[in-house]
């Protein structure tokens, strides 16, 4: 530090110093604020939810269906086939997804295709959900459907919208997170794994098969219950592709006149368009609100328990790779 | 001579899993074309029967007024019906815009806190809440703007409409800001520990180090987000659905209802027969909204890989 | 591995198996004003008839005509009649929508409890929603703006009340479109300024809202299309006092055959039309 020619008027460099300090702590207060403000609005949201909906969660609401013009009753169907279609969107897009992140971290190396490639995941991740429903209808429904019907001579039953459809709709809409979370899991493998198989012989593929994706297990399986997790909330691409306001019975079906089983070509009803229905058009809106918050609990929780699930299980396989 | 054989089995056998696997590669960018083509094709049919003029505004005769009148109107069922995309444009803007500034101003602030300012285990405990903002369902959100916070919104400021344009960005920050976040803490924690030994060195505080060190070098990252999260707001759908009220008016007033792109499409699509002009107008404004979000997707990409670039230097 | 062994056993049941999926139910599709009416027959129904499974949807009378011109559904309801332009389309599809008249239907235009006005002749009504009177005292009551809900374009009401009482003009550009009845009586119950028009059984159990008498011209007198005990009034729509009625109608995509004929000769016998009344609006035996 320089000496000041003249003395410094002492008080004047406190008050500058101290002035400092204050809007030194005062910015960095404001970042924590930032920071909180959004948390708080989210817990007060859920404890507006959770108190309202608290109340009407029973056991008959679990498993009933909607009864007197949906004005009582449960949301068994809506529970029901926001699972299905969770599950056959997982079905649908898991290998694809898991494919594709192999492909881009053991086969693709920084080629140009590549390159293309992450754009196109990374592009896919920002398309908004409702223009994945304009797709749906478009190529799925009317495009696929429709074909396969003329080809296998089925009447109508690819060409309309229905659980499948749904399905294949959301595990698009899902592909960018399993190939992100699937891609971060196997550069998280240690590359020395990878040679040691190699040099024992193993081809490449047995290398993948036997030694990478064993240990990237956790990660992708992460992925997986996330991807769930973003499926089971998302409203607009099922819109069209889909799903009833109403349904008397399950989709299910007995394939070969036994085998019960989900059945991928009936509508269904899912806990998301239930509260966007319940909360616009059912016949009135202040009685049924218990309904309302009831439904919106049950989605939250099983979001939440998902998304929960997947952080708790990603923390512990990242310490598990870092004991490794 | 066997031996051959199983090594020539096996060989193809590698070469046949690559090729799967490359094709499972190239879904994505497979997916991105087809929804191109799926949603231009469609739309570019709605030019078979109207004039592309049509998409600003139509000239038609009033029988009140009893002359003739230029409508900017979306009133697609009608006597004439009326296509124009510049109150649904506008409508997605006046929701988008303060919804990113709102966002980004929080966004930013806390990647700020979570990056530079908290300690370890306040971001190990905050991140993961953050996580969990981001999983919130849109239509919880939705739903909840409509029935409690529109009502307190219209108290407090006194707005004609309860549902209105401000009230949508509300929710849709919500879901934004966790997008910003993640993406500008990101940014931020990928500016070199040299930097900020370099400014501390030279007698900077913490909050000079920040605001003239970090930020500057993290700029173009966060601006990816920020990008990003006027994409995400842009296509937002279920919150502006319930919550802006759904009023197609070329205004620029923040508290008036709005109707957006996305809006439109969710409550008109399901209703029209497929192949009407009505249909390919809601096609045309999918077309118009997917070729928004995803130049806006490309620039905040392209921005990324500058900055990672830079920074590898 | 697991995972993918039931991924392609599914898919491979799925491709050699359709017709085990095929078994079809009757399905019915649109508006949304029907859709309570339309439940509640489905559920009376299948209760006395325990071998059929009815499926209802809403979405709208365009939604449900379109879904029948599209094949997509056995039955389409409708709370405006069939246009020209999509039996034309029909047709070209290979099929000839059948009308049946299920029920009549007073349209109630509500206003919150709290707003002075108890009666609009249809000239104001038409004034309003075309965006030429766009403040409450040009109609006799307090000076406030008005805030015009109306319903989704999809809807066979928003097309009725586009024909009646707009006689075809353009809806105001800032009416709010709110995508159901009950998200109409919603609105206004809270709104003090709002007005809004639907089906008059969404509007019965609302202690907000307060369904308007209107008037043919401004020199007739106003009829309500409640009674003075809350009840519809059925003798102001079927004899046409109450200007605001119309008719609700189900489509079929061709001359309906077994089950699908039979419910729908249930509900138009005295017991389908029973639940009408039930539900609150006008049955056809009245």
């Amino acid at each position: 530090m320089k000496t000041p020619l003249v003395k410094p008027n002492k008080d004047l460099y406190h008050n500058q110093m101290d002035k400092n300090k204050i809007t030194e702590a005062f910015w960095i207060f404001l970042t924590r604020v930032f920071t909180l403000f959004p948390l708080v609005c989210l817990f007060a949201l859920l404890a507006k939810i959770v108190l309202e909906g608290y109340g009407i969660i029973s056991w008959e609401f679990l498993f009933q269906p909607p009864k007197d013009g949906m004005e009582a009753g449960g949301i068994l169907p809506c529970i029901f086939g926001t699972i299905a279609i969770t599950l056959f969107m997982i079905l649908m897009a898991l290998p694809l997804g898991v494919g594709a992140a192999i492909y881009l971290v053991e086969y693709g190396g920084d080629n140009k295709l590549v390159r293309i490639i992450r754009a196109a995941v990374n592009n896919l991740a920002g398309v908004p959900s409702i223009v994945f429903g304009l797709f749906g209808l478009g190529f799925f429904i009317l495009f696929v459907g429709r074909n396969l019907d003329a080809v296998l001579n089925t009447g109508l039953l690819f060409g309309q919208p229905c659980l499948l459809w749904a399905s294949a709709t959301l595990a698009v809409l899902v592909l960018p997170v399993i190939i992100v979370s699937t891609e971060e899991a196997l550069n998280s493998v240690p590359q020395s794994h990878r040679d040691a198989a190699l040099a024992l012989g193993a081809t490449k593929w047995q290398t993948i098969w036997t030694v990478v994706l064993p240990q990237a297990r956790g990660g992708i399986l992460t992925g997986a219950i996330l991807s769930i997790s973003r499926g089971a909330g998302d409203t607009a691409p099922i819109l069209f592709t889909g799903c009833a306001y109403f349904l008397p019975h399950l989709p299910v079906t007995e394939l070969f006149g036994f085998i019960p089983m989900v059945n991928p070509f009936d509508q269904f009803m899912a806990l998301t368009y239930h509260i966007f229905i319940m909360a616009t058009q059912s016949i009135n809106v202040e009685r049924t609100l218990p309904i309302q918050y009831g439904t919106t609990l049950v989605l939250i929780a099983l979001t939440f328990l998902l998304n929960f699930f997947a952080i708790m299980l990603r923390i512990h396989f990242r310490k598990k790779l870092r004991v490794n | 001579m066997k031996d051959l054989v199983k090594k020539k089995h096996l060989f193809n056998s590698e070469w046949f899993i690559e090729k799967t696997l490359l094709f499972a590669g190239v879904s994505s960018v497979l997916i991105i074309a087809l929804i191109f083509v799926f949603l231009f094709k469609e739309a570019i049919l709605f030019f078979q029967t109207r004039p592309p003029f049509d998409l600003i505004g139509i000239t038609v005769f009033d029988s009140w007024e009893e002359k003739n009148i230029f409508k900017m109107m979306w009133q697609a069922v009608n006597e004439t019906p009326k296509y124009s995309l510049i109150p649904l444009v506008c409508g997605s803007f006046l929701v988008a815009f303060p919804a990113t500034v709102m966002a980004s101003v929080f966004g930013i602030g806390a990647a700020i806190y979570l990056s530079e300012i908290a300690p370890n285990k306040v971001r190990e405990t905050l991140k993961p809440s953050l996580e969990l903002l981001a999983s919130i369902p849109s239509v919880v959100v939705g739903f909840f703007m409509l029935a409690v916070i529109a009502t307190i919104v219209q108290n407090i400021t006194g707005s004609k409409f309860r549902l209105n344009a401000f009230v949508g960005a509300l929710g849709v920050a919500l879901v934004t800001f966790p997008i910003i976040v993640s993406i500008s803490e990101d940014a931020l924690r990928a500016v070199p520990k040299e930097l900020r030994d370099a400014s501390y060195a030279l007698g900077a505080s913490k909050w000079q180090t920040i605001w003239n060190t970090v930020l500057p070098a993290g700029v173009s990252g966060i601006s990816a987000a920020v990008i990003l999260g006027f994409g995400r707001a842009l296509g937002e759908t279920m919150i502006v659905v319930m919550a802006t009220g759904n009023a197609a008016l070329v205004t620029g007033d923040i508290f008036s209802s709005v109707r957006t792109m996305t809006a439109t499409i969710a409550a008109e699509l399901g209703a029209v027969a497929q192949g009407s002009e009505h249909y390919y107008a809601l096609f045309l404004v999918g077309a118009v909204l997917f070729t928004i979000t995803f130049i806006l997707n490309l620039c905040s990409e392209i921005v990324i890989n500058r900055m990672r670039q830079n920074l590898r230097m | 591995m697991k995972l993918k062994i039931i991924a392609v056993l599914a898919l491979v049941v799925m491709i050699a198996s359709p017709s085990a999926f095929a078994e079809r139910n009757i399905t019915v599709k649109g508006s949304d004003t029907l859709v309570v009416l339309g439940q509640r027959w489905a559920e009376e129904y299948m209760k006395q008839n325990p071998e059929v499974s009815i499926q209802v949807t809403g979405g709208g009378s365009g939604t449900g005509i379109a879904a029948l011109i599209n094949g997509t559904t056995d039955v389409a309801n409708a709370s405006r009649g069939i246009k020209g332009k999509e039996i034309t389309k029909a047709k070209k599809n290979g099929y000839y929508p059948e009308e049946f008249k299920v029920a009549m239907d007073s349209l109630a235009v509500v206003l919150h409890k709290d707003n002075p006005i108890d009666s609009l002749s249809m000239k104001e009504l038409m004034g309003i929603y075309t965006g030429r009177i766009n403040n409450w005292k040009e109609v006799g009551g307090e000076d406030k703006p008005i805030l015009r809900y109306c319903r989704e374009a999809n809807s066979g009401t928003y097309v009725f009340f586009n024909e009646t009482v707009l006689k075809k003009q353009d809806y105001a550009a800032d009416c709010q479109t709110v995508p159901g009845t009950s998200a109409v009586a919603n609105a206004v119950s809270k709104d003090t300024a709002g007005i809004g028009y639907g089906g008059v059984a969404y509007f019965l159990t609302q202690s907000n809202t307060k369904v308007v008498a209107v008037s043919k011209t401004q020199e007739t007198e106003a009829v309500s299309p409640v009674k003075s005990n809350g009840k519809v009034d059925y003798e102001a729509a079927t004899s046409g006092k109450y200007p605001i009625a119309r008719y609700l109608f189900m489509y079929t995509a061709l001359k309906p055959k077994g089950e699908i004929n039979e419910y729908l000769q249930w509900i138009l016998s005295p017991d389908g039309q029973k639940i009408v009344e039930m539900v609150g609006y006008v049955p056809l035996t009245s």
